[in-house]
């Protein structure tokens, strides 16, 4: 999985590509985490345009980033999810709690 | 009478994670010789994906060992079977509850994701001996659910 990372204001920005499972999901988890270390970054978009599967791995990852940017006061947004990965992410109830939106710019915008 | 194996597939690897993609990847290949769509294809990759996990983190514990992976056609029915050697279930029933888990990382939803996805799923566990996954999905529209 190729995962870039970018912070963009107050906002960590982490655009995937590849598939999200227990083999990949740890590169995440750290990438994100240390990118949400600073105090000034406060939210979490991740782009998943380029995911073409994620299983329950995947989603803890992205819920235990959620807790973080919580605690922070901040928001996570997902971007750009195909319909298998939605169709997990609405099943695991994680799309009643996060952000989801079309683009990028988008999610930037309403952070 | 009852329909017979027309194809079979036996395979066994190390449980390391890089397998979890090489194991769903594989069964998608081989359950495309049947009708499923591309969705089903999708979600019998979802349920391999989580069992054959199951087998790393809970079975192993994410040590090593072998996990065996064995597919059958059975008229329009695929059948999985995911099978380790480790740790083995105290307590199935628990363990296939939602959001009951030993690995706080996902969640619980391994089995509930295999329920959903598949028509039917057995689970025989022994402590200490292992554990078999044994899940069926069908393109016959009587027998999905």
């Amino acid at each position: 999985m190729e995962i870039n990372a970018e912070q963009v204001g107050s906002s960590l920005v982490i655009r995937l590509n590849g598939e999200l499972d227990m083999h990949t999901a740890p590169s995440f988890r750290q990438i994100a985490d240390a990118g949400l270390k600073p105090p000034a970054v406060k939210h979490l978009v991740v782009v998943l345009s380029e995911v073409p599967f994620m299983d329950s791995s995947g989603i803890g990852a992205l819920l235990g980033r959620y807790r973080i940017v919580r605690e922070k006061r901040g928001k996570l947004v997902l971007v750009g999810m195909n319909t298998a990965v939605r169709r997990v992410l609405e099943m695991a109830g994680v799309l009643e709690i996060v952000e989801v939106a079309d683009t990028e710019r988008r999610a930037l915008a309403r952070l | 009478m009852q329909d017979q194996v027309t194809n079979s597939v036996r395979m066994q690897f190390c449980s390391r994670s890089e397998n979890v993609a090489f194991a769903r990847t594989a069964t998608a290949v081989f359950a495309s010789q049947l009708d499923f769509t591309i969705d089903q294809l999708d979600e019998i990759k979802l349920a391999v994906s989580e069992a054959v996990s199951n087998a790393i983190i809970h079975g192993y514990k994410n040590s090593p060992g072998m996990v065996r992976l064995e597919l059958n056609i059975i008229g329009r029915t695929l059948e999985i079977i995911v099978s380790d050697s480790g740790a083995g279930i105290a307590d199935v029933e628990w363990a296939m509850e939602a959001a009951h888990t030993t690995d706080a990382n996902r969640m619980g939803l391994g089995f509930v994701f295999i329920k959903e996805y598949m028509d039917d799923l057995v689970v025989q566990s022994e402590v200490g001996k292992g554990t078999t996954l044994f899940m069926r999905k069908s393109t016959d529209p009587q027998v999905r659910h």
